[in-house]
């Protein structure tokens, strides 16, 4: 049956929906990262910063409602194009060489799945901890508790043990993996293109997933290095119960 | 003396879309100077003495220009050799890799359905031309050559896109059996010049929407098309085609219909 067609009927439409997510959601990584590197700067003002986060509900539900909103275009939109690519060869060669293609490219319908669940688990373990886990131990492991004033501690604390630090350090390979070939990816999508500035679009992609890895590694390797300790200090931040 | 060596081939042979397919294997005789069809000649020759069915495979012009050879050879669309047809490839280039035993498959894709053996129905691809790759104009005499002038980078740049053959070694190579290389590609041949302009928002919405019709895969940016198209034609062709597709829909005043 003809109709009209529009942007969501193509498959170019549906990349530049997941290309124009992506942006939403690269942005959140980088200014969730700046917002962490505060944990260098001592437990006040990181916590200072969660409470910060919260002070205007509105801004706080309204960002979380934008970022919900990105990460469902984002993956609807990955799985109808991957149902779509999965279909257009149904018999597959006995022999195929890539010639061009990268590991970050061939993982892409891995690093997202994975990042999926380490999101969850991660929402789980910081955001919800205190009303998942309450006064029990936070995934069952032994004298780590949550202390709904101090997300200091709460991360600090964490990162002293394996079963929190083995997952986070795959979520954020998988995160620099999937950016790599998404920033690169969105530029390409998105018609962003001249022979004068190509070169930047993978210098760019390269620079932001190894930016957003390393800092993102720094938490783990400084608790661990015992750069970062948790404090004994005591906070009472309403905002954060 | 011309190097010869003795080559395994298996090749895929299948009766029609019903068949099931398979490989089966030949012993052939090769020559360096020989290019891969003419290997091909050789096996079929000899299945042709017995009476047995020659292994179907397009060809035409044998010159890397006509855009009918189709083979994927262990692996590689057109073979291991950048920017060489099937036809062009010779088998010195083989000898040099030291391939004993060699794959031979048709393009697979489901836009591309199997016609016989290695030889696929690759009208799809003239139906996205159909759809908009074309210029309406008054076809009379020749205009006076100077009367639009054309700067010699886009001429060029227009040249590198519409040295596209249709092939669909891009199709065969994508991951994902996208057509987006050859639809940008004539998309753009058409949409560079000023006799393209008037239609070039329409043009690129309608090819498009028939590209996606025909059942081919979306782009992934993984840069296959590129490296197997014989004719070297760059994804950044891609990337137009897509800042064209999406201005169009964002600006264009009237709509275009799904095919």
């Amino acid at each position: 049956m003809q109709k009209t067609l529009t942007l969501y009927d193509t498959t170019i439409g549906k990349k530049a929906a997941m290309a124009a997510s992506g942006v939403i959601l690269l942005g959140f990584t980088i200014g969730h990262l700046s917002g962490n590197l505060k944990v260098f700067s001592g437990p006040e003002a990181y916590n200072e910063y969660a409470r910060w986060l919260r002070t205007v509900p509105a801004l706080l539900w309204g960002a979380r409602l934008a970022l919900l909103f990105a990460f469902l275009v984002h993956i609807s939109s990955a799985f109808q194009l991957w149902k779509r690519n999965a279909e257009a060869r149904k018999t597959r060669y006995t022999k195929k060489v890539d010639i061009a293609t990268d590991y970050a490219a061939k993982t892409m319908y891995w690093t997202g799945p994975i990042l999926l669940f380490y999101l969850l688990f991660h929402l789980a373990h910081l955001t919800f901890g205190g009303q998942l886990f309450g006064d029990a131990a936070i995934f069952g492991i032994e004298g780590y508790t949550w202390e709904p004033s101090n997300p200091y501690n709460n991360l600090v604390r964490g990162f002293q043990h394996w079963p929190i630090v083995v997952p986070y350090v795959l979520g954020v390979l998988a995160l620099g993996t999937h950016l790599f070939h998404g920033i690169y990816s969105m530029f390409q999508t998105l018609g962003v293109n001249h022979p004068k500035y190509n070169h930047l679009r993978r210098d760019l992609a390269i620079a932001l997933a190894a930016l957003l890895t390393l800092g993102n590694l720094s938490f783990p390797i400084a608790v661990l290095a015992g750069y970062i300790e948790p404090t004994a200090l005591r906070f009472n931040f309403p905002e954060l119960l | 003396m011309a190097e010869t060596q003795t080559l395994t081939l298996h090749v895929w042979r299948q009766k029609n879309a019903n068949d099931a397919g398979r490989f089966e294997t030949y012993k052939a005789e090769a020559n360096e100077h020989m290019s891969f069809l003419e290997l091909l000649d050789t096996v079929n020759a000899k299945l042709i003495e017995e009476g047995k069915p020659a292994i179907a495979f397009d060809h035409d012009c044998r010159e890397g220009i006509c855009g009918m050879c189709s083979l994927v050879i262990n692996g590689y669309a057109h073979g291991p050799r950048e920017r060489t047809t099937a036809c062009q490839l010779h088998l010195r280039e083989i000898f040099k890799l030291g391939w004993k035993e060699i794959w031979v498959e048709p393009w697979r894709a489901n836009a591309l359905p199997m016609v016989r053996d290695l030889v696929v129905d690759r009208s799809a691809l003239d139906r996205i031309v159909q759809a908009g790759g074309y210029i309406s104009i008054r076809t009379g005499s020749a205009p006076e050559a100077n009367q639009m002038p054309v700067p010699k980078d886009v001429a060029d740049r227009a040249m590198d896109a519409a040295t596209c053959i249709g092939c669909g070694a891009c199709v065969a190579a994508c991951p994902n059996a996208s057509a987006s290389l050859f639809t940008a590609a004539k998309i753009a041949h058409l949409g560079l010049l000023p006799q393209g302009q008037a239609e070039r928002m329409t043009r690129v919405r309608k090819m498009v929407a028939q590209m996606d019709a025909e059942g081919f895969g979306g782009c992934t940016n993984h840069g296959e098309c590129e490296k197997a198209c014989p004719k070297g034609i760059s994804i950044d062709f891609i990337a137009r085609m897509n800042r064209d597709f999406l201005k169009a829909m964002a600006a264009a005043r009237d709509d275009v219909k799904t095919p």
